[in-house]
């Protein structure tokens, strides 16, 4: 098993961008996912950071992949993902549309915001094109395992989500300018001022949500710390790790450490505390009653 | 005239919907296969295979929802679902899963097949993607549209459209959420059901009336106001300063006054959400949208709305169509 990185779900500023792909050059990862997922508006911002970040992680010997947006809608979106079909990189989809723009011979990966929830729907992206299928977070172990025995039939790596708050939802509204009382069209790019995203607690104060522009997060940072033996009996290739603010690059090193067995799994969730002490944690979607379920609380 | 989709939860609501004017009644199978997938609803084999001859009979059609994502491993329950749909002679099937359109249009060429809102299709690229690979003959669009860009995706592709006019709004891309999975263990996506009641727990604390979804508070009102089901993304939370409805107010949409522009839109069908509706309450929508559809045709003004009692929490809104949120 190694390590994937995902495309931001955050908007950061450019010298955060670049920053955090030149630490990533350095890292563990195996390989990384880079675009924009959430909102083509957030792109003109940053996306000069993207050639110099890809020109890097290639000269460091990572895989990388483009990203498509997870919802496109407009016009603009849909000739911007049919321009990444020319960047000569390999693209991941996380909407399905993408597809439609997509060379029939070209190979291509498959994000976690498309619903691959079984065999027949990785068998015809398989035959499509597919090479790599990171799973919806929302699969238990169970199906996992029986989607990495087709993969492995197959010649398709599947990843699971490893790391990071969890993308629940995806709206074509933006939550963040209806909080600031603004319309979607006028929103001054408000989810720049959340760089983990906005919270969102219950009435009687439990941490619930993050909002994160057009896309709903979970509060709880999803870990599969806990679930890494589980992971390698059912024979996932890889685990995603999803960008968030602070030292990542430690966090990376943490779950490198953990799969090549220096650390267990205990010690990678004391790290992970040690990283940020207000990070509540959950891998319920995997073995849990529920998504928000922690495994280590509740043994 | 605009064909009408109306739902039925039960053998009943389906009669009762076609006496009041449906051209068409949607349903599905009591399991996971569908995603209204609520306790005491839908339809057995011979329930279905009865209510295709009497919608047939009266001059009406029968569509089948299994538009679920097929479980890994489990999949002949779909493939079963797909198969008795045929052999009872419905009109179509409304499927949202690539792997459950891919069987379907190699085992089951001759049935028609729709595309579900729970597959989000939001653009002409998806929509051409469906019905040039699977052959997916109709597309009912997601709520977050707006009337013109209804239009300019009908100018891009060939199938027909249907969109809601009615009932439950969905805020989020169908079929791409998991909120209600995080909180309760149960989604749309996987077990046909949002919110579950199963999950829900009343508590009357200091003069409130507290609506619990899996443990998370969904919102609380003074005990003797109207409490709107706990619908996750319809909850009242905090953010910051701000309490309120985070993501989107308890209401329904009533999309009747856009009947004469979604018809210029190109649009094919109008559908009413509800298959967890009393026959009642069906029957009554079904007329009122009846004689709206029979007026528009007519080229006359639309009957005033008589529904307003009808929706969630007592407001209605147009949603989406109206761009009020850009």
């Amino acid at each position: 098993m190694d390590l994937t990185i995902g495309p931001n779900q955050f908007f950061w500023q450019a010298e955060q961008q670049r920053a955090f792909y030149a630490a990533l050059a350095e890292s563990d990862a195996t390989r990384v996912v880079l675009g924009e997922v959430v909102c083509s508006k957030r792109l003109p911002f940053w996306q000069a950071e993207i050639p110099q970040a890809v020109e890097a992680l290639l000269a460091a010997g990572k895989e990388v992949a483009l990203t498509s947006l997870g919802l496109i809608t407009l016009k603009r979106e849909r000739k911007l993902t049919a321009d990444l079909m020319d960047m000569g990189l390999p693209i991941e989809i996380n909407d399905l549309s993408a597809l439609q723009k997509l060379p029939q011979d070209r190979e291509f990966w498959v994000g976690p915001l498309v619903n691959v929830y079984n065999d027949s729907a990785l068998r015809f992206l398989a035959r499509r094109g597919a090479t790599r299928v990171c799973l919806p977070p929302e699969l238990p172990i169970e199906a996992v395992a029986a989607l990495c025995r087709v993969g492995d039939e197959l010649g398709v790596a599947v990843e699971v989500w490893g790391h990071g708050r969890l993308p629940l939802a995806i709206s074509g509204r933006c939550y963040h300018a209806r909080l600031h009382d603004r319309a979607k069209d006028n929103c001054q790019f408000v989810c720049g001022e959340d760089p983990d995203g906005r919270e969102v607690e219950t009435l009687d104060d439990q941490k619930f949500l993050v909002v994160n522009g057009v896309q709903t997060l979970s509060h709880s940072t999803a870990t599969v710390a806990m679930q890494i033996t589980a992971l390698q009996e059912a024979g996932v290739s890889a685990i995603r790790l999803s960008p968030q603010i602070g030292a990542f690059d430690s966090l990376v090193s943490g779950y490198a450490d953990r799969l090549s067995g220096k650390i267990s799994g205990q010690d990678l969730v004391s790290k992970l505390e040690a990283f940020d002490p207000a990070m509540d944690l959950s891998d319920g979607f995997l073995t849990g009653a529920f998504g928000a379920e922690w495994s280590a609380e509740a043994s | 005239m605009m064909e009408l989709v109306c739902p039925a939860g039960t053998p009943a609501a389906l009669r009762a919907a076609v006496k009041a004017g449906a051209h068409t009644v949607y349903c599905g199978f009591a399991d996971e296969t569908n995603a209204r997938n609520f306790p005491g609803l839908n339809f057995s084999r011979e329930d279905l295979a009865e209510a295709v001859q009497f919608a047939h009979v009266h001059g009406a059609k029968v569509l089948v929802a299994i538009n679920t994502f097929p479980r890994a491993g489990a999949e002949a329950l779909w493939h079963a679902a797909v198969r008795d749909a045929e052999q009872a002679g419905a009109d179509a099937v409304i499927l949202a899963d690539l792997g459950l359109l891919d069987y379907a249009a190699e085992h089951h060429p001759a049935l028609r097949r729709h595309l579900s809102v729970q597959a989000a299709a939001a653009n002409p690229d998806a929509i051409n993607f469906y019905a040039e690979t699977f052959g997916v003959r109709r597309v009912v669009l997601p709520r977050v549209l707006t009337v013109a860009e209804i239009a300019a995706i009908n100018s891009e592709i060939d199938v027909e459209t249907e969109v809601f006019v009615f009932g439950g709004l969905c805020v989020m891309a169908e079929g791409r959420c998991s909120l209600s999975s995080y909180a309760t263990g149960k989604s749309p996506n996987m077990n046909g059901v949002c919110s579950p009641a199963s999950h829900v727990v009343y508590a009357e604390e200091g003069g409130e009336l507290a609506a619990r979804l899996g443990g998370y508070t969904i919102h609380r009102r003074p005990k003797d106001a109207p409490a709107p089901y706990p619908t996750l993304c319809k909850g009242c939370f905090t953010s910051g300063a701000q309490t309120g409805h985070i993501f989107e107010d308890p209401v329904s949409l009533d999309a009747t006054e856009l009947i004469p522009q979604l018809a210029k839109a190109g649009v094919t069908a109008l559908k009413i959400e509800g298959r967890q509706r009393s026959r009642a309450y069906v029957a009554q929508v079904v007329r009122a949208f009846r004689g709206a559809v029979e007026a528009q045709a007519a080229g006359q003004p639309l009957p005033k709305s008589a529904l307003a009692k009808l929706t969630e929490g007592q407001a209605a809104t147009t949603g989406a169509y109206a761009k009020t949120w850009r």
